[in-house]
């Protein structure tokens, strides 16, 4: 490498990257433990975990960059993935649960699904 | 748009194989010559210029990762906060988009904007049952999301 400068500053991005990737990681899961019902724990769980995961990833790529002189898709490829399957997981487990009947918390104000999903079942009611 | 692709790659392995270095930089200078190319002879080849396109769904992109990063913060700061004071619920957000990649783009970007977890989309693909973290925050950023939203989705899909 060239300039003592630009290696400070990229290892400076690395470790910012990397320290950020786990502090979101951590607040994710102390959200898991935290929250009242599955649908509040599935916010924490879906959005911190990509952003997360996607800036320990991006310090392992500029690390590998930076060190090894390697451009790896591999790391690329995961954030891509990443950023594609949590919400469609969590749109999955959300609604997998709901129709299971697993209730709200207490405090919730609002629920509009009830109802659709009541005239729903009585609609196949007589067919099964 | 897929004929425009393909010939697009093809000049860029022309390149590689032009200048005999098999590896991805070369790859890319000819990816970007050849959109260079197609650019000064977009008359001869049918369809639009496919890189309008690619540049929208860009645009796409960077909206998709700052609306990532601001729910993040949003959810830290629940986390962190002493006392659970939130008023979670469920609503439901009439669509108008309609094919299947459409709706499964917007119900993606819906879950990852500040507060808003999308749960169901119902039977007959007119609304999306959104589940809120904070009900009264929530509905006054909710319609104009959807609609930039939805707008954008459609400049890039149509």
């Amino acid at each position: 490498m060239s300039g003592t400068w630009i290696n400070l500053i990229f290892d400076i991005t690395i470790c910012l990257s990397l320290l950020i990737g786990a502090f979101f990681l951590i607040s994710g899961s102390i959200g898991i433990l935290r929250f009242p019902d599955v649908y509040t724990r599935l916010h924490a769980a879906t959005k911190s975990s990509t952003l997360g995961v996607a800036g320990i990833m991006i310090g392992a790529f500029l690390f590998h960059y930076v060190e090894h002189d390697i451009v790896s898709g591999k790391l690329l490829l995961g954030i891509f993935f990443v950023l594609l399957t949590a919400p469609v997981s969590g749109h999955m487990i959300s609604r997998a649960a709901y129709r299971a009947g697993v209730p709200l918390w207490e405090k919730s104000v609002k629920d509009e699904y009830a109802e659709v999903l009541k005239e729903e079942q009585k609609r196949q009611a007589p067919d099964s | 748009m897929p004929l425009q692709i393909v010939l697009n790659i093809i000049i860029a392995m022309m390149w590689m194989f032009l200048s005999e270095t098999y590896n991805f930089t070369t790859f890319f200078v000819g990816y970007i010559l050849g959109i260079i190319l197609l650019f000064v002879l977009q008359r001869f080849i049918p369809d639009s210029f496919y890189m309008k396109r690619a540049w929208k769904f860009f645009l796409l992109i960077l909206l998709f990762i700052r609306e990532l990063v601001l729910s993040n913060i949003d959810i830290v700061k629940h986390v962190y906060k002493p006392k659970m004071d939130m008023q979670p619920g469920i609503f439901a957000l009439p669509i108008d988009v309609k094919t299947n990649f459409e709706i499964t783009l917007l119900a993606n970007l819906i879950s990852l904007t500040p507060g808003t977890l999308s749960v169901v989309v119902s039977e007959d693909h007119t609304k999306i049952f959104i589940h809120a973290m904070d009900m009264p925050d929530v509905q006054e950023s909710v319609s104009e999301i959807k609609n930039s939203f939805e707008k954008r989705i459609l400049e890039v899909t149509r």
